[in-house]
């Protein structure tokens, strides 16, 4: 039994009982193993234990929901023009799948969407992308192995005006953000797209699996690209991704999807509510 | 965000000393912090807790000593870095190579570890020391894994045996198994096979994974793990153990600012040794696993062995054999020096996170230091140096007041500017000729460094032979049940 079935049980069970000291204890370490970290954990659970609702469960869902930003969660959509969505973050995240994912959903509703290949540099990442434009029917725009991403960009970006497409997606190498040179890159690929059509979204891809360290990351992208939107990957695992919502706390930059699988179909708009709920679920 | 352990450790023991003796109760005090600033470094709960209450016992143990001693916060920090390098150098060993050959190596791990980068630079590595081997491309799964694992094979100069395209399409088995028959014919003496990243909840895969296994019989299965990870790294090691079975662990992606402390919840946990560490995306960039980087690393000391060689690679081998020459026949650090330095230190990256890796650098007042030193700062610096002579970047005793005034005019900047950054060098220039007659520490002021290449004290040992005591305790596997 999870953990909060087994305490509501309990509080069920023994009317009136009182949430004993332990069970809060038992709660904190499920919620600093979910990685939100031991500081943030400490004041979730002070917060919570002040609800004093009936319910320990809303109480705590009311602590968390403090944490989440307020910004909208939308993915930016402009009627007249081109909407373009670049796709960061650190090595392995889950990026070149998301891009294909989320073209996949916008390309189901109807809109029209050219991806670009801009990671020139790890091996086989351009045939990748290209790999999943074949599968979804999508035009991919690629450049040479270890060419200038900023131009495939480019490329990407004239194509997809030029063929009035709705949506335009970013793929763009893995890097740690401590390597300021390649931050600076990621830079000059938003303001050379921008010489043709604004960039509308830079969504930083986080893998649910990752520790406090997200927490640099989502600071350092975010003061390089600007970033608008959080992809939170790989929640099909056993990792709760706690970090995410610890980033959002820190950031104000909100979750605006989840990748849940492998497939082109395991994507989805963020739901906070069923998100929230899995951080303690044990 | 994070206070790392070093500055807890500075904070709990300036209210201890005044106190005196240090006493049980206050051990306890110091294990919680110990505990906390764990956490913060990804050291999974359970592990944190037994961990220091190891720590509680044995101060207590020789809490008389640590008293007696000059410095009891330092025997105490000592204590805990011993046991943290007990810990993830305990049972570490070197690769096993078969007698009869091939060695097989099975690479498995999660989606997006590193394995197939990792097959590339372990296969270099290995051929550098003499083998052949041979990489084997079982990883149909995700799209162009197959050849991504041609083009780094390629680059290496390691045959790849990949006789299906991958995206789904072949049997990952069958390729194995065919792999290991090709590589005896061709007398291949090693073999790594990659395979596709999957879940440990995945129990489909996890089959999969087990019969690759058997299929190749493997004399090494690593596990390769991003350490980035947090929480989650003790419940899929322990699924992979289960599932497949490891003997030994790979660390990649350390060349990033994680703490690192979900590999300490690996070894402890499930009782296998780190092996290899990777630190960047050059097929290069990896090694040894060496137990006491870590262990700096998890206490927020820094990783001053990595800085220095970040610090080498950065600088092209010419300028640091001058300065090395310099530096041991005793010439002085000059104003060039310096220039190049900073040259250096641009491509390196954010001289912010650079210095942090210094010891102490993280600490009261560099560290504000290190945060006004931003890297435009570094920027004004260069340009300032850039517009003095080559005899005043060798001998800036001769800056009188209107040279100082060409210069600021010159780059553009206040002759308060071009002052400021005097002073500065001359400090450095102080710590230089200290450092040479041993009396310098590592604290200097921002970008002022030590001459990289040759900063690198032999603080490192390759792994130690095992010396591990085996622990109890499986979170892992209560969280799996539930
Ligand atoms: N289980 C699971 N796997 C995922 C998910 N998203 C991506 N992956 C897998 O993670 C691995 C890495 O994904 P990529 O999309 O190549 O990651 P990336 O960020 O583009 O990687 P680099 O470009 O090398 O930095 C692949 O095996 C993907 O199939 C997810 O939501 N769940
Ligand atoms: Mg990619």
């Amino acid at each position: 039994m999870g953990l909060f079935s087994r305490l509501i049980a309990k509080v069920k069970g023994e009317s009136g009982s009182q949430i004993s000291a332990s069970d809060w204890q038992e709660l904190e370490r499920a919620l600093i193993e979910s990685d939100l970290g031991v500081k943030g954990v400490s004041e979730i659970i002070e917060l919570a234990k002040k609800e004093r609702g009936e319910d320990i469960e809303s109480s705590l869902t009311s602590a968390l929901s403090s944490w989440l930003s307020t910004n909208s969660r939308q993915l930016a959509s402009n009627s007249d023009r081109l909407t373009t969505v670049m796709v960061v973050g650190v090595n392995g995240t889950g990026k070149t799948t998301s891009t294909a994912k989320l073209a996949s959903l916008l390309n189901n509703d109807g809109a029209k969407v050219v991806l670009a290949a801009a990671d020139t540099f790890r091996a086989a990442a351009t045939e990748q992308l290209q790999t999943w434009g074949a599968r979804l029917n999508l035009e991919v725009v690629a450049g040479p192995q270890n060419g200038d991403p900023a131009s495939v960009a480019f490329n990407g970006a004239a194509a997809a005006k030029e063929s009035n497409a709705s949506y335009l997606i970013v793929d763009t190498a893995g890097r740690l953000h401590t390597k300021s040179d390649l931050m600076d890159e990621l830079g000059k690929v938003r303001r050379v797209i921008e010489k043709l059509t604004p960039v509308d979204e830079v969504l930083l891809v986080v893998d649910a699996t990752t520790g406090q360290n997200g927490i640099n990351q989502a600071k350092i992208f975010a003061e390089s690209v600007s970033v608008t939107g959080l992809i939170l990957t790989k929640l099909d695992g056993s990792a709760k991704g706690g970090i995410a919502l610890a980033i959002e706390r820190e950031t104000k930059i909100p979750i605006k999807f989840i990748g849940t699988g492998e497939g082109a179909g395991d994507f989805a708009a963020f739901d906070a509510t069923t998100y929230l709920q899995g951080l303690f679920q044990a | 965000m994070f206070e790392s352990l070093s500055n807890k450790f500075a904070g709990a023991f300036s209210a201890l000393r005044n106190k005196g003796r240090l006493k049980s109760g206050d051990l306890s005090d110091i294990a919680n912090e110990i505990k906390l600033a764990l956490l913060d470094s990804d050291v999974a709960i359970s592990v944190a807790e037994a961990f220091v209450k190891q720590i509680e016992d044995r101060s207590l143990a020789v809490l008389d000593d640590v008293n007696k001693s000059t410095n009891p916060s330092q025997a105490i920090f000592n204590i805990v870095n011993e046991e943290l390098t007990a810990i993830l150098g305990g049972s570490a060993r070197r690769i096993r190579l078969a007698k009869n050959p091939p060695t097989v190596i099975l690479l498995t791990g999660l989606q997006g570890a590193g394995k197939t980068s990792l097959a590339g630079k372990l296969a270099k590595w290995l051929k550098d020391q003499g083998n052949t081997p041979i990489l084997i491309a079982s990883d149909l799964q995700r799209p162009n894994a197959v050849t991504q694992l041609q083009v780094v094979g390629e680059s290496v100069g390691v045959p790849v045996f990949a006789p299906e395209p991958g995206n789904g399409v072949g049997d990952p088995i069958r390729v194995a198994k065919d792999g290991i028959k090709f590589a005896k014919d061709k007398l291949h003496n090693i073999v790594i096979v990659d395979t596709a990243g999957r879940l440990g909840i995945d129990q489909e895969l996890m089959q999969q994974a087990r019969d690759i296994r058997d299929a190749v019989n493997p004399d090494e299965v690593l596990y390769v793990v991003d350490a980035m990870v947090g929480q989650d790294a003790v419940r899929t090691a322990q699924a992979f153990l289960d599932g497949v079975g490891f003997d030994a662990v790979v660390l990649t992606k350390l060349d990033g600012d994680a703490r690192g402390g979900a590999a300490l919840s690996i070894t402890q946990i499930t009782g296998k040794p780190i092996m290899f560490a990777a630190t960047g995306e050059k097929v290069s960039d990896f090694d040894l696993f060496y137990p006491d980087r870590l262990a700096s690393r998890i206490l927020g000391l820094g990783d001053i062995q990595t800085l220095a060689e970040t610090a080498k690679s950065a600088m092209d081998a010419e300028t640091t054999a001058k300065f090395e020459k310099k530096f041991i026949e005793g010439a002085d650090f000059t104003l060039d020096d310096f220039l190049s330095q900073l040259e250096a230190m641009k491509k390196m990256g954010s001289m912010t996170k650079l210095l942090g890796m210094i010891p102490g650098a993280n600490s009261g007042a560099i560290k504000k230091q290190l945060e006004q030193f931003d890297d435009n700062e570094l920027i004004k610096t260069q340009s300032i140096v850039q517009s003095m002579t080559p005899i005043e970047r060798n001998d800036p005793k001769v800056l009188n007041g209107s040279r100082r005034a060409r210069i600021a005019k010159g780059s553009g900047r206040a002759v308060s500017d071009v002052n400021s950054l005097v002073d500065r060098f001359q400090a450095a220039q102080k710590m230089m000729r200290q450092m040479r007659t041993g009396k310098g520490g590592m604290q200097m002021p921002p970008g002022m460094q030590m001459p990289p290449g040759m900063a690198a004290p032999a603080i490192s040992k390759p792994v130690q032979p095992p010396k591990k005591k085996s622990r109890s305790g499986n979170p892992a596997k209560r969280a799996l049940e539930s």
